[in-house]
């Protein structure tokens, strides 16, 4: 593209029924999404939702079966990826090993006729503080420098729309959390799109201005980050964007502004404008940071709901909180976070307790409980390794 | 693949620690001594043959050792057309082997790729002709390609070439056979480097406003480099010292003889050993400083 302009500031994305099938499956079911022009858009699921296609798709790199594709309004389904006003800064960096850092970042000024390409790629590399690094190869450089030079790569264009594709995944736990506040920031200076792509909740959940939750090619709920966490809408926004204690039950009641629900024989109120569904079997749930742990029966309060006896099953001290684990009969297991207000944890294992809540904290979910997933979310190590090794063996395959 | 190592610079093992270790020395020593007895002592034989007069009362044939560097002198102002022609047709017959196997390489180690079953059936094919001698592949082009072939007939027929022309024995003829001859030396490299080559940077490239050909031109052939430099050397090399093609009994004739072949007249025929041995002298020089040379300027060491 020889336009040698940059775009004025970021544009807006609008994806229009967009479908993607693969020989053998289909990665995006429907697509409909409007990013606004300027904003921090976060796409979140697990590996193999969509969410990476749905980048590839947007970048030019994929194909789309049906669908149109519109950034600032104009329909950009049939260009190729380098006419597009859009650049991608990969998850595997993929830096040009032949070149200098410097020729990196100045190669698609050089490849748009811009004028001062190197003088341009210098002020980009000041921007994520490695200029004095210009004359090294991407491979004399760390991950996070990598990281930042392939940020450069792109932000130096000023894409009307920056994609990007987990490029925070290879990053270590503490870079990640500074690499997450330095595009923030870059964002905030330079004012594009920025259209993020991760599996990881925090990370969306602390950058993006508007999150979207995708889960087998489709998106389950979209929103501010609160929002998504306080009212999520089915199970498996519940669980994949924190962790929740969800429980089905028929409504026994309901008025203008809370419905009640039987569960196991216990009477549970959930405001109205909190809950999809008014009658029939529902699903509610409600935060394991909103329950409060009680040594004896708790006194009835209309104001809150509240569940037990059950007993702790497991304790996990983790410094500024307490997660229990308390199972109780015929509902189930519960977690629990409790503050650390005392010094250590005020229930033992085996102990008998009581939980209750705000009532105004529960929510009551969209899906039809019979095809509710029943999963609680598997944070042990055991699992968090074995989906990083599954999430490995599928990168080396993809190599 | 074995062709793959051949590019590989010393930038690797430099970052290794070094460690003098008397075993390592011990296991060296086979392979010093193979290279001492079978590389060292004919190359300094053949150095010293090659600054030989001849014998004052000998026969013809008979040579005494002497330090006769006219002889070097001699054979340049003799033979200077065969050693231009025989680095001309080198340069021209590896050009055009890398133009042929390019796309094949490519084709097989990148757009293949999804079907592994026949990537390695036409590398099968690249490797073939390797079955049959390559002696009886010239031959078998000399005849294809004779007076009387069916091809020479018809392009005479439709006046695409005059009545009286050949084409065994003429440079082109030689140029063709080198070519042929050294296309699978060009593409195996090619193929191997090829092979490895992360596609992820070309889609990199074109998400960056390169045009396909503007990726191919920055990108690919920069990541190929390895290939390109061994796959070049392994057919530029040979091809420069070669004598069977250019020989009047396969695809070459008078004025189409190269220094492989002027080497081989002087030892068999003539028997003007020095002459000979001051022409292979000067045919390894010259190859060796083209190849530092050029390996130096392709610098392909962060790519290995």
């Amino acid at each position: 593209m020889t336009t040698g302009a940059f775009a004025a500031q970021g544009a807006d994305l609008e994806l229009v029924g967009i479908q993607k099938r693969f020989p053998g499956f289909t990665a995006i079911e429907h697509l409909d999404l409007k990013i606004p022009a300027g904003s921090f858009f976060a796409l979140l699921g697990p590996s193999g939702c969509g969410k990476t296609t749905t980048l590839r798709l947007v970048a030019g790199l994929e194909e789309p079966t049906a669908g149109r594709i519109l950034i600032g309004g104009k329909d950009i389904t049939g260009q190729k990826p380098y006419q597009r006003p859009v650049n991608t800064v990969f998850q595997s960096y993929a830096l040009f090993p032949h070149m200098t850092v410097l020729e990196n970042v100045a190669f698609g000024l050089r490849r748009r006729r811009i004028d001062e390409p190197v003088a341009k790629a210098h002020e980009a590399l000041r921007l994520v503080e490695l200029d004095h690094l210009a004359a090294r190869k991407p491979q004399q450089l760390s991950g996070g420098q990598q990281q930042r030079v392939a940020l450069a790569r792109a932000i130096v264009n000023r894409p009307a729309l920056l994609l990007l594709d987990e490029p925070l995944g290879a990053l270590d736990l503490k870079l990640r959390r500074q690499m997450q506040l330095e595009l923030k920031t870059i964002q905030e200076e330079v004012g594009l799109t920025f259209l993020h792509v991760t599996h990881d909740q925090e990370e969306a959940m602390t950058m993006a201005d508007t999150v979207a939750v995708m889960n087998k090619g489709r998106i389950e709920q979209m929103g501010a980050p609160e929002e998504l966490y306080e009212l999520p809408k089915t199970a498996f926004v519940a669980n994949f964007l924190g962790q929740s204690n969800l429980f089905t039950g028929p409504v026994i009641g309901s008025t203008s502004d809370a419905i009640a629900v039987a569960v196991a024989g216990q009477r549970i109120v959930v405001p109205a404008a909190r809950a999809h569904r008014h009658a029939g079997e529902v699903t509610i749930g409600i935060r394991p940071e909103k329950l409060s742990l009680h040594l004896s029966a708790p006194a009835d309060d209309p104001a809150r709901n509240s569940m037990g006896p059950g007993r702790v099953i497991d304790v996990s001290f983790s410094g500024v909180s307490t997660q229990y684990l308390i199972n109780v009969p015929r509902v189930g297991t519960l977690i629990v976070f409790a503050q650390n207000m005392a010094f250590g944890p005020v229930a033992g294992e085996g102990g008998e307790v009581w939980v209750s809540w705000d009532i105004k904290h529960g929510f009551g979910l969209e899906d039809e409980p019979g095809d509710l997933p029943k999963f609680d979310a598997d944070t042990t190590t055991r699992s968090i390794a074995a989906q990083r090794r599954a999430s490995l063996i599928t990168e080396l395959e993809e190599v | 693949m074995a062709f793959a190592a051949f590019a590989t610079t010393t930038s690797e093992a430099e970052q290794v620690p070094r460690r003098k270790s008397p075993v390592a020395l011990l296991l060296l020593l086979p392979g010093i001594l193979y290279l001492m007895l079978f590389f060292l002592t004919p190359l300094v034989s053949l150095l010293l043959t090659s600054f030989q007069a001849p014998s004052e009362f000998g026969d013809v044939g008979q040579y005494s050792y002497a330090f006769r560097w006219e002889n070097y002198v001699q054979v340049v102002t003799d033979y200077l057309p065969h050693i231009l022609r025989s680095f001309g047709f080198a340069l021209i017959a590896t050009v055009l082997a890398l133009v042929f196997s390019y796309p094949l390489a490519y084709f097989i180690g990148v757009t293949a790729r999804r079907w592994p079953l026949a990537q390695s059936l036409m590398l099968v094919l690249v490797i073939a002709p390797f079955f049959i001698s390559f002696l009886l592949r010239t031959l078998a082009w000399k005849q294809i390609l004779s007076d009387e072939s069916f091809i020479i007939t018809s392009l005479k027929a439709v006046a695409l070439m005059a009545p009286d022309a050949h084409f065994t024995g003429t440079p082109a003829a030689v140029i063709f056979g080198l070519t042929y001859n050294f296309i699978p030396f060009m593409t195996l490299p090619l193929y191997t480097t090829l092979e490895r080559l992360d596609l992820r940077y070309l889609e990199a490239g074109s998400d960056l406003y390169a045009h396909p050909v503007e990726v191919f031109r920055r990108v690919t052939i920069p990541l190929s480099m390895p290939g390109i430099v061994a796959g070049t050397l392994l057919t530029f090399i040979p091809a420069a010292g070669d004598y069977v093609n250019a020989s009047r009994d396969f695809l070459g004739g008078p004025d189409s003889q190269m220094i492989g072949n002027v080497i081989e007249a002087n030892f068999l025929v003539l028997q003007n050993y020095p002459a000979a041995a001051a022409l292979s002298i000067i045919l390894m020089t010259v190859i060796l400083i083209i190849v530092s040379i050029y390996v130096k300027r392709a610098g392909t060491e962060e790519l290995l």
